[in-house]
């Protein structure tokens, strides 16, 4: 579940926890926790010093 | 290792020639990236562990036995940084080398590396105040880039048009930045014709090419940027490998610009992305990097690539 929307969002076919998807209700980028079950946490928003 | 990183001792001795490479993929979110990079470990027969850098705790004195070796994945360019600097203490390891590392996500220790080395890159000066900014700005030119030094996907990079401009962002940056704000990195603007070049470099071979196309000054996947196979010719694979021994070399994202006659050394760096790269050049790069990443762990340590 959504936890911005509570919407429910299905756990992708190769999805595994630490991969981000989004919320199909209200676009929110979730971090999957576990898949089974399914848990999900805002994923944090990008800070200065990520990337390549 | 239990789920919050801490090693659990195991007794290797006189066994390892039995055991597959143990891999730890130090990452934090699983991008698409890290999926392919662990599916090219494991299909190479290498047995791998996440090892997320939000949860793990790293004592200093209990290195990492249970590890052959370190793929460095995180989104952090400081935690990346921390945790191979202990990595590198206790002989672990790493992909890439903590000093590979901390000169690319500097700008300006790269630029100061390329130069040393002669490679050509566009002309960049560093200013300290913001009326000292200004000259330095006075005297590249207008336009002109104003970069910070660490940071990546194409962020806070800005192209300063006139001085107006010029003196409201570098106030801004004085008032509103952080302390590394503080050092003004100011680069030459180049012509480049909408589209740069990355050269994926692994050890000191530059295995493919792409060209990255967007209307937008800033050529940046990460900004919407479309790519391309770009033919590695004999020039972008010198200079390529050059600037990949100039920052110590490793499994390396050589970014160049066209600029009229000339190509440039952009940047370096060290934590590449490549899903766009992989169907546009046809080129295995996650298998590629695993082929790199299992060498490292057999010879006990990264190579320190040199200038030829």
């Amino acid at each position: 579940m959504c936890p911005e929307c509570e919407a429910v969002v299905p756990v992708p076919p190769d999805g595994e926890p630490g991969q981000v998807v989004q919320c199909g209700e209200c676009g929110a980028e979730l971090e999957v926790v576990t898949i089974d079950p399914p848990v999900f946490t805002l994923a944090p928003p990008e800070e200065e010093d990520w990337g390549e | 290792m239990d789920f919050a990183g801490t090693p659990v001792s195991r007794d290797f001795v006189g066994t390892e020639h039995l055991m597959a490479t143990r891999v730890a993929l130090l990452c934090s979110r699983v991008r698409v990236e890290e999926k392919l990079l662990r599916d090219a470990l494991v299909q190479r027969g290498a047995d791998v562990e996440r090892v997320d850098d939000r949860e793990t705790v790293i004592d200093l004195n209990v290195p990492w036995r249970d590890f052959d070796v370190v793929l460095e994945r995180s989104l952090s360019q400081t935690n990346a940084l921390a945790a191979l600097q202990v990595f590198e203490a206790w002989g672990l390891p790493a992909v890439n080398r903590y000093a590979v590392t901390a000169l690319c996500n500097d700008k300006l220790s790269t630029s100061a590396a390329l130069t040393a080395a002669g490679i050509p890159s566009p002309r960049t000066l560093v200013a300290f105040t913001p009326e000292s900014a200004l000259d330095a700005a006075e005297q590249i030119g207008y336009p002109v880039v104003l970069k910070p030094l660490t940071g990546s996907w194409g962020r806070l990079l800005a192209r300063i048009n006139d001085r107006d401009a010029a003196e409201a962002l570098f106030e801004h940056k004085a008032v509103l930045g952080s302390h590394e704000h503080s050092v003004f990195y100011l680069q030459e603007h180049c012509n480049k014709p909408a589209r740069d070049i990355r050269v994926f470099v692994i050890g000191s071979e530059p295995i493919c090419a792409i060209y990255r196309y967007a209307e937008h000054w800033i050529t940046n996947t990460a900004r919407g940027a479309t790519t391309s196979n770009c033919p590695v010719t004999a020039d972008i694979a010198s200079l390529s490998r050059r600037a990949s021994a100039a920052v110590g070399g490793g499994v390396l994202a050589v970014d160049l610009l066209e600029d009229g006659d000339r190509l440039l050394v952009s940047e370096v760096n060290a934590g590449m992305e490549f899903r766009n790269s992989i169907d546009v050049t046809g080129v295995d790069i996650p298998g590629r990097v695993a082929d790199f990443v299992l060498r490292v762990a057999r010879q006990g340590s990264a190579p320190v690539e040199v200038l030829a």
